[in-house]
C-alpha cells in the first residue's frame, strides 16, 4: 500500500515553509515529527525539518545515518539527483505550474491561439474518421487512427505552448 | 591702526599734487587708478567694549561713518526702464455718425461705472494651490512609449492599443492603429487603462508635433443670436472626421504598422479585445 518511505537516504520535497521548492535528504531522525534534514545541492542547511512540509519522492540515496554534508553531496552527486528530478513528471507540473501563472496578456493570446489551431486539427480528423466509418455502413471500426493523428497534433500544441512561454522569457 | 593708514592715504593723494608740472601724465594714471581700484576698508570705528557691544550707538556710528554723504543707488535695470514708460493715458478717435469730421480725445482706462456698497473682503493668503495648467504629470513607470494598453472605458473598451506620449494635460496619445482595430489618434486617461508588459518599438517613430490637447479638445460652438429656442440644436453633437485628421492618422499609422509588423501574431493580438471570463481574476493575471 505504502510504497515511499521515511528512511536514511530518502530525498523529500519541501512544499512550505522558507525552503519551499526544495529537495533534501533526510540523513537522521530526531522524533515522531522531525528528522535531520540535510541538501547540499540544492541550498538547504543542514537542519531540523518537521515530516509534515516534506513529501517524498522516490528517490533514495545511500548514505550512513547521522552522515555529514560531504557524504551527502557526494551520494547526491553520485545519483545525479538533480538532473533525475528535473526529469519526472512532478517537476515539470511545477514547471508548467509556474509558466501559467508567468503568463502575460500577450501569451495567453498566441496559447489561445494554438490551442484553437490544435482543436481544429483533431476534430477535422475526427470527422474524417466519422465519415469513412458512416460510409462503410455499420461496420464498428475501432478507433486506431485517431491515437495516430492525435499524436502529431499533440506535438505541435506542446511545441507552440512551450515556445510561447518561454520566447517570452 | 587708523592713523596710519591715514598718512598712507595722505602723501599717496598728495604725490599727484606736488608732481604736477613734472609728472602730470602719472598723476593723472594714479589719479585714476585710484578711482577704479577698490578703496581700502577702513578698521572698525566702533571699538569693542565686551562681546556683542560696542561704544557708539546707531546713530553715533552713523554720524563716524559719514553715511549722510555716502548713498548709493543700483544701477537701473531694463525692467525699471520699462516700467517708468508710463502706457498711453488716452486715444484719440476719429468721430463718425452725427458729428462726423472731427476726432475726440478717449480714456483707454475709464472710471469704474459702479462702486459696491460693500467691499469685497480681502482673500487670506493661500500657498501651494496651483491651478491645472501647473500641476505635476505623472506617469506610470509601466507605462513607456510603444506600450501595449487595455482600454477600460469608453467606447473602445477592451481594445488593445499602443501608446505613443503623454501630452502636457496628463492624458495618454493612444492609436489602435486604424486599420487594426479601428481605434484612431485619441487621447485615453492613465487611470482607465491597464498597461501590458508588451512593448512595440516605436524610438524610430516621429509623431507630428501638432498634436497636442488643443487638437483633441471637443470644440463648442457658442453664438446665441437672441434665439433660445434654437441654441440646443445647433451645437455640434455629430463628430465630424476631418482631412487633417486622416492625414496625421496616416503618417503616424504607417510608421508603427511597419513595426508591428516585425513582432508575429502581434497584429492579431491587437484586434482581439481583452475579456474575463470564468475563472480567470484580475488580481492573479500578470498583465
Amino acid at each position: 500500500v505504502f510504497k515511499r518511505f521515511v528512511e536514511i537516504g530518502r530525498v523529500a520535497f519541501i512544499s512550505f515553509g522558507p525552503h519551499a521548492g526544495k529537495l533534501v535528504a533526510i540523513v537522521d531522525v530526531i522524533d515522531q515529527n522531525r528528522a535531520l534534514v540535510d541538501g547540499p545541492c540544492s541550498g538547504v542547511r543542514r537542519q531540523a525539518m518537521p515530516f509534515k512540509c516534506m513529501q517524498l519522492t522516490d528517490f533514495v540515496l545511500k548514505f550512513p545515518h547521522s552522515a555529514r554534508q560531504k557524504c551527502v553531496r557526494l551520494a547526491w552527486e553520485k545519483e545525479n539527483i538533480n538532473e533525475k528530478w528535473a526529469a519526472t513528471r512532478w517537476a515539470k507540473k511545477i514547471e508548467a505550474r509556474e509558466k501559467k501563472a508567468k503568463m502575460t496578456d500577450f501569451d495567453r493570446y498566441k496559447v489561445m491561439k494554438a490551442k484553437k489551431m490544435r482543436n481544429r486539427i483533431i476534430k477535422h480528423e475526427m470527422k474524417k474518421l466519422q465519415k469513412m466509418a458512416s460510409k462503410k455502413g455499420k461496420k464498428p471500426e475501432k478507433p486506431e487512427k485517431p491515437a495516430k493523428s492525435a499524436k502529431p497534433a499533440k506535438a505541435k500544441k506542446s511545441e507552440k505552448v512551450q515556445k510561447a512561454p518561454k520566447a517570452q522569457k | 591702526a587708523g592713523e596710519k593708514k591715514t598718512s598712507e592715504k595722505a602723501p599717496g593723494k598728495k604725490k599727484p599734487s606736488e608732481k604736477k608740472p613734472a609728472e602730470q601724465k602719472a598723476g593723472q594714471k594714479e589719479g585714476g587708478e585710484k578711482k577704479k581700484r577698490v578703496r581700502k576698508h577702513h578698521a572698525s570705528r566702533n571699538p569693542v567694549l565686551a562681546r556683542g557691544i560696542g561704544r557708539y550707538s546707531r546713530s553715533a556710528m552713523y554720524a563716524r561713518k559719514a553715511l549722510y554723504k555716502r548713498k548709493y543707488t543700483a544701477p537701473e535695470t531694463k525692467i525699471e526702464k520699462k516700467k517708468k514708460e508710463k502706457p498711453r493715458a488716452t486715444i484719440t478717435k476719429p468721430v463718425g455718425g452725427d458729428k462726423n469730421g472731427g476726432s475726440r480725445v478717449v480714456k483707454i482706462r475709464k472710471m469704474p461705472r459702479y462702486y459696491p456698497t460693500e467691499d469685497v473682503p480681502r482673500k487670506l493668503l493661500s500657498h501651494g494651490k496651483k491651478p491645472f495648467s501647473q500641476h505635476k504629470r505623472r506617469l506610470r513607470a509601466s507605462i513607456t512609449p510603444g506600450t501595449v494598453l487595455i482600454l477600460l472605458t469608453g467606447r473602445h473598451r477592451g481594445k488593445r492599443v499602443v501608446f505613443l506620449k503623454q501630452l502636457d494635460t496628463g492624458l495618454l496619445l493612444v492609436t489602435g492603429p486604424l486599420a487594426i482595430n479601428r481605434v484612431p489618434l485619441r487621447r485615453a486617461h492613465q487611470k482607465f487603462v491597464i498597461a501590458t508588459s508588451t512593448k512595440v518599438d516605436i524610438s524610430g517613430v516621429k509623431i507630428p508635433k501638432h498634436l497636442t490637447d488643443a487638437y483633441f479638445k471637443k470644440k463648442r460652438l457658442r453664438k446665441p443670436k437672441h434665439q433660445e429656442g434654437e441654441i440646443f440644436d445647433t451645437e455640434k453633437e455629430k463628430y465630424e472626421l476631418t482631412e487633417q485628421r486622416k492625414t496625421d492618422q496616416k503618417a503616424v499609422d504607417s510608421q508603427v504598422l511597419a513595426q508591428i509588423k516585425k513582432v508575429p501574431q502581434l497584429r492579431g493580438y491587437l484586434r482581439s479585445t481583452f475579456c474575463l471570463s470564468n475563472g480567470v481574476y484580475p488580481h492573479k493575471l500578470v498583465f
